[in-house]
């Protein structure tokens, strides 16, 4: 049933309808809305025969999600930022262990200097953590992911992350076709352990493993990764068949037919960038998107394919890797080795900057002008960097840059930037 | 698209304000989406939120930059806040306080926007009476259903209900329809004005 919703209460409702056996987590913002409104489900029984652990930290949310998950429970959990970061020994050991937890990630940026807002720093800093991750563009999307990552999850018995932006969508109310327990029933079956401890057939779970085979475990991993790819988009079809909806798959292209120049992103910015393309089109520029849903496992070949006649390569992250550049750029360069084509990485919306359609237009029209550099930091305050590099080349003990910018943007700025208050 | 800006003070509800208005455009079948300015906010600061109303899909993710109209929540921002900024020429703007526009010294800033659309409404006072408690919402709600009439008062008075159960929903449903009815007098009054 279509209904006007928050983004949270939509997931909230729609992990109840997973018939999760285990909920444990921690509150941080912007995850909290999601964990408050499972744990009254929980409470009022409208989710039954599910247990909500109160913890005192991320690290126990997922150890205690190991722990009921080997028992053979369906588990779920949530968190974003330096939740994550607090959990990270136990989310590799999640993976490494084949343990098919779900858990959602409300992008927020880590500090410091301390952020509570939207960028995906988080989901880049565990994107080698063996978890599958899944970025939603709509709440919709969001929604659905999450019945079919359980699906997912559970058949190759990998955890899954769906990652959608904090605040942008976990606190945006909009329409969302909600699904009915029934749908959901006949799409995602009991869960079916491959491992399970069981008192009458007893294993053990977790064995220090050596030289001798830790190379073929993480081989066996990387295997099911590459299964995923081949998962993701079947998985994605059947739901569609069922819902006739279209949530999930590996990529989604838009306006690519005819691309010189395509744009490639992750999660919800995607609507504002199409925006920004429907406009440059009309104005004659042949530009497309591809946005991937699938960023673990990374669908190298169907990236490649859909960018493979572009002649630039725009990739918008929001995300970067301090010492280098773009995270996702790294990703695309690599599926498109030995072709032809100029790759121009695109950082914005750090810290929950907003990504306005304007900028996003201006740089489309650089990007089609060939005028875009290989790097780009999308509304950057260029003189407040240049003042604060000022500060510290004349004085030894110019103080912390973080207060620095801070004073200097109240001293410089009268106009509130990004997201109006 | 009509995009709608909400000024207020953390605690005043302006979240609540536009996921109010989303639902109501959402029953009467149109797109809408609503979507707070992400702050870390304390009880009293001022706090912004959005809403965007459409007849096809809502794909932006921006926050609203160039709103159709603003609603004023708390008149005292006034010397605190740019609550102007970036709206159309032509755009609304419903500010709750009991004084007339032309007393809050905005003449000279928005002499080039269409006054007839600029307008002030004693939401609080109106809430005091019908509820008992100055929570403005409802009736600012009202008051912008007769304003733009992007919104019917019909909508408003069943997203109210649906929000608000038994008392607590009737009494808001009626602080918004005296609202309502205040603007839509005031409106005409304008229009009249600058017939004449």
């Amino acid at each position: 049933m279509l209904r006007q919703i928050e983004g949270s209460k939509a997931i909230a409702e729609t992990v109840a309808l997973c018939r999760p056996e285990v909920v444990c987590a921690y509150p941080i913002s912007p995850q909290t809305h999601i964990i408050e409104a499972v744990g009254a489900m929980v409470k009022s029984g409208r989710l039954a025969q599910c247990e909500f652990i109160n913890v005192e930290s991320e690290f126990a949310a997922m150890s205690v999600a190991i722990g009921a998950s080997a028992t053979g429970a369906r588990a779920y959990t949530a968190t974003a930022s330096q939740g994550l970061l607090f959990m990270l020994e136990a989310v590799f050991n999640a993976s490494g262990l084949g343990l098919p937890i779900v858990m959602t990630l409300a992008n927020r940026a880590i500090g410091a200097p301390i952020n509570i807002w939207n960028d995906h720093s988080d989901a880049m800093a565990v994107r080698d953590a063996g978890w599958i991750q899944l970025f939603a563009e709509t709440n919709q999307e969001a929604a659905d992911l999450h019945v079919q990552a359980f699906r997912l999850a559970e058949e190759l018995s990998v955890p899954v992350m769906v990652c959608m932006d904090g605040f942008i969508l976990t606190h945006a109310v909009e329409g969302v076709d909600m699904l009915d327990q029934e749908t959901v029933d006949a799409f995602l079956p009991p869960y079916e352990p491959r491992q399970v401890l069981d008192v009458d057939d007893p294993v053990s779970i977790g064995a220090m493993v050596g030289p001798e085979a830790f190379e073929e475990v993480r081989y066996l991993a990387y295997l099911r990764q590459r299964d995923a790819l081949e998962r993701i988009p079947e998985i994605a079809r059947e739901f569609t068949q069922l819902t006739g909806r279209e949530s999930g798959g590996l990529i989604r292209s838009y306006r690519t037919d005819d691309a010189e120049i395509i744009v490639v992103a992750l999660g919800s910015v995607l609507g504002t960038i199409k925006d920004a393309v429907d406009i440059r089109r009309d104005a004659g520029e042949r530009i497309g998107v591809v946005g991937i849903t699938a960023f673990r496992p990374f669908p190298s070949e169907a990236v490649r394919a859909a960018l493979a006649q572009a002649r630039q390569v725009v990739v918008l992250e929001k995300s970067f890797s301090t010492g280098f550049g773009g995270v996702l750029s790294t990703d695309v360069a690599m599926s498109m080795r030995d072709l032809d084509f100029d790759l121009r990485t695109v950082i914005a919306g750090l810290g929950g900057r907003a990504i306005t359609r304007r900028s996003l237009e201006d740089m489309l029209k650089r990007a089609n002008d060939d005028e875009l550099e290989p790097l780009t930091f999308l509304d950057l305050d260029h003189d407040a960097v240049e003042r604060e590099r000022e500060r510290m080349r004349k004085v030894r003990r110019s103080g912390p840059s973080a207060e620095n910018l801070l004073r200097d943007r109240a001293a410089f700025s009268s106009l509130p930037r990004g997201g109006g208050a | 698209m009509f995009q709608v800006r909400f000024h207020g003070r953390g605690g005043q509800g302006v979240v609540t304000a536009a996921e109010l208005l989303a639902v109501a455009a959402f029953d009467e079948g149109r797109h809408a989406q609503a979507f707070p300015s992400f702050g870390s906010e304390r009880t009293g600061a001022p706090v912004v939120s959005f809403c965007r109303i459409d007849d096809r899909e809502i794909r932006t993710r921006e926050p609203v930059m160039e709103p159709d109209a603003l609603i004023i929540q708390d008149a005292t921002l006034i010397h605190q806040v740019d609550l102007f900024a970036g709206l159309v020429h032509d755009g609304y703007a419903l500010i709750n306080t009991s004084r007339p526009f032309n007393e809050l010294g905005f003449e000279d800033s928005l002499a080039s926007f269409r006054h007839d659309r600029l307008i002030t409404c004693p939401a609080t006072e109106l809430a005091l009476e019908h509820l008992g408690r100055p929570l403005p919402n409802a009736a600012l709600l009202g008051g912008f259903a007769a304003l733009t009439g992007q919104i019917t008062m019909k909508a408003i008075d069943t997203a109210v209900r649906e929000r608000f159960e038994g008392p607590v929903g009737e009494r808001n449903a009626a602080a918004a329809a005296a609202a309502f009815d205040f603007v839509a007098s005031k409106v005409k009054e304008l229009a009249r004005a600058s017939t004449d």
